[in-house]
């Protein structure tokens, strides 16, 4: 990456477990690595690997059980503050929102983070705008709850909260893993424009290797809680003899393969 | 408000609930209003066993008591000792489940363990103990309390399950990174989800208490300063009405508890339909 930019995020041989004694169990081991600013970032990696502990990490719900880990050169302490400069798409777009509220009132709420509190019409006016930005006419979704949505509609809403927030990093936790091939494309355009659009870092973490390859500036890939292969997608797809890597690559259907990475639609960016 | 009482309107079964409980309120409060007799149905009226007349509406009971009276006066202090111990079992309850299931830790495996505790010991033996031991100040309000004090383990049982899995799910994670604080996770994000089950568990708790009431009282170690439900019941037992056929003397009672109770539940049955939005629509 160039030295030109300035990192986001910095972890330095953080690690992350969970209970006690016979109990204990490592998420996330020993992993170290820097964000710049920027960037589209890629953690790839099987279930249960640590990506989304390592998100969480990212994004303040977690505090790391060693090592060092840095937002900006700061750790991170107040989270109000993070929460205003760093947000998330979660994966499952069905239980992020409260079944017993409308949507837009909790798009509107999601604004209540903001450090510079904006006007009640200018809350309106961005959330329309967030919404138009994923295509979806703000009168659609007037007064309408979570369940009356398909997954794909979901997931849209919480990207629509995203182009709302304007965050500076966005954590984008598995967000095409529960919807299906054609929204999964439309959510991966979306990433770029928030990229392109509001020169946003974005980590996302997935475990489709050929969607990595599609959106990130770098690829890291995890396994059993540990980077086990770190670069741009040409290294870690086209060089790589990395088998955790070389059993992801193996995990995509051919037609995929022959889409993403033989013709790759890199170009895209 | 307006919109969830015209929601609850609509289900049959809350207006049929809705209509038997403010029956028996109005009965139990405005009763000795219409029914011009001793409200505290201790006097000796008429001879015992008298049949019902135009003054005594039911007849009396074996000491010459009103019976109608005795009724409305059992019922008021049977719905008076069921709500103390359904408040105090449903606050307690929720608290501990709530706070235990939410925070997880060790703060939940303590309370966990209380509960559990709480739930292994017979609260009815509790009851006859206590009970049985104070024998001067047996009053409504000690029974509905004992009664609430150790019943809560159940509310908090059912309370916790529901707060702890709600605890990992993305919508908390959502509203945390929306910057909201725990008090307002828990009052916006955690019990509305929560809501029917703390109307259940209230609902549980307040027929819980009528019957343990009456239970209590049936084994003769009711409330000393009033008539209950129960004590109508223990007295038509003691005095050999079932024996002798005198239904009067315990089957309206009988069935006063059985629709109170009845009418709570259809009450229960119906929120959940209101109060979940994905039922309503």
């Amino acid at each position: 990456m160039p030295n030109n930019k300035s990192v986001v995020f910095s972890a330095q041989n953080v690690s992350k477990t969970f209970g006690a004694g016979k109990n204990l169990k490592t998420a996330v081991d020993n992993v170290s690595f820097d964000i710049y600013d920027g960037e589209i970032i890629s953690i790839v990696g099987g279930s249960g690997c640590g990506k989304s502990v390592l998100a969480k990490i990212m994004l303040g719900l977690y505090q790391p059980s060693n090592g060092t880990f840095l937002y900006r050169d700061h750790q991170i302490k107040n989270l109000k503050n993070h929460w205003n400069e760093v947000q998330s798409v979660f994966q499952d777009p069905f239980s992020c929102f409260n079944q017993f509220f409308s949507i837009r009132s909790q798009l509107e709420d999601s604004l209540n983070i903001l450090k510079d509190k904006p006007s009640k019409e200018e809350v309106k006016a961005r959330v329309d705008a967030g919404l138009l930005a994923v295509n979806v006419k703000p009168s659609d979704i007037e007064g309408k709850y979570p369940f009356e949505l398909s997954g794909g509609q979901m997931q849209r809403m919480l990207l629509a909260r995203i182009f709302a927030l304007r965050p500076k990093v966005l954590i984008a936790d598995e967000p095409t893993s529960m919807v299906d091939a054609c929204v999964r494309a439309n959510i991966l355009d979306y990433l770029m424009k928030l990229k392109q659009e509001l020169q946003m870092t974005i980590v996302f973490v997935t475990h489709d290797i050929g969607l990595a390859n599609y959106v990130s500036d770098r690829i890291f890939i995890m396994h059993d809680g540990k980077i086990v292969n770190q670069g741009t997608p040409e290294e870690v797809l086209d060089k790589t003899q990395e088998p955790h890597t070389l059993k992801l690559l193996d995990d995509i259907p051919e037609v995929h393969k022959t889409e993403w990475i033989k013709n790759s639609h890199r170009s895209k960016k | 408000m307006l919109k969830l009482l015209k929601n609850l309107m609509k289900s049959p079964m809350f207006v049929v609930g809705i209509s038997l409980f403010l029956l028996t309120l109005i009965i139990a409060f405005f009763g000795p209003i219409v029914y011009n007799v001793d409200t505290n149905a201790r006097d000796i009226v008429a001879g015992p066993y008298a049949a019902s007349s135009a003054e005594h509406l039911l007849g009396t009971d074996h000491l010459g008591r009103d019976y109608m009276s005795l009724l409305i006066s059992g019922l008021r202090s049977s719905l008076y000792v069921g709500f103390v111990a359904g408040i105090i079992a449903t606050v307690l309850g929720v608290f501990i489940g709530l706070f235990g299931g939410f925070r997880g830790g060790w703060i939940d495996e303590v309370l966990n363990m209380l509960t559990n505790l709480f739930i292994v010991i017979p609260s009815f033996v509790i009851l006859v103990l206590i009970s049985s031991a104070v024998k001067d100040g047996r009053s409504l309000t000690l029974i509905g309390l004992i009664i609430g004090l150790t019943t809560w383990s159940w509310s908090a049982r059912a309370v916790r399950a529901q707060a702890s899995s709600l605890r990992s799910r993305d919508h908390i994670s959502l509203a945390r990174i929306n910057g909201a604080s725990s008090l307002t996770i828990v009052i916006k994000h955690v019990l509305p989800y929560l809501l029917s089950y703390v109307f259940m568990v209230f609902i549980m708790q307040v027929s819980s208490g009528i019957l343990s009431e009456a239970s209590i009282s049936m084994i003769g170690l009711g409330p000393l300063d009033s008539t209950s439900l129960g004590i109508i019941l223990n007295q038509a037992k003691d005095n050999g009405a079932l024996s002798d056929g005198i239904w009067i003397a315990f089957l309206p009672a009988t069935i006063i508890i059985t629709l109170t109770v009845f009418a709570l539940y259809l009450i229960n049955t119906s929120m959940e339909g209101v109060f979940n939005p994905r039922l309503r629509k």
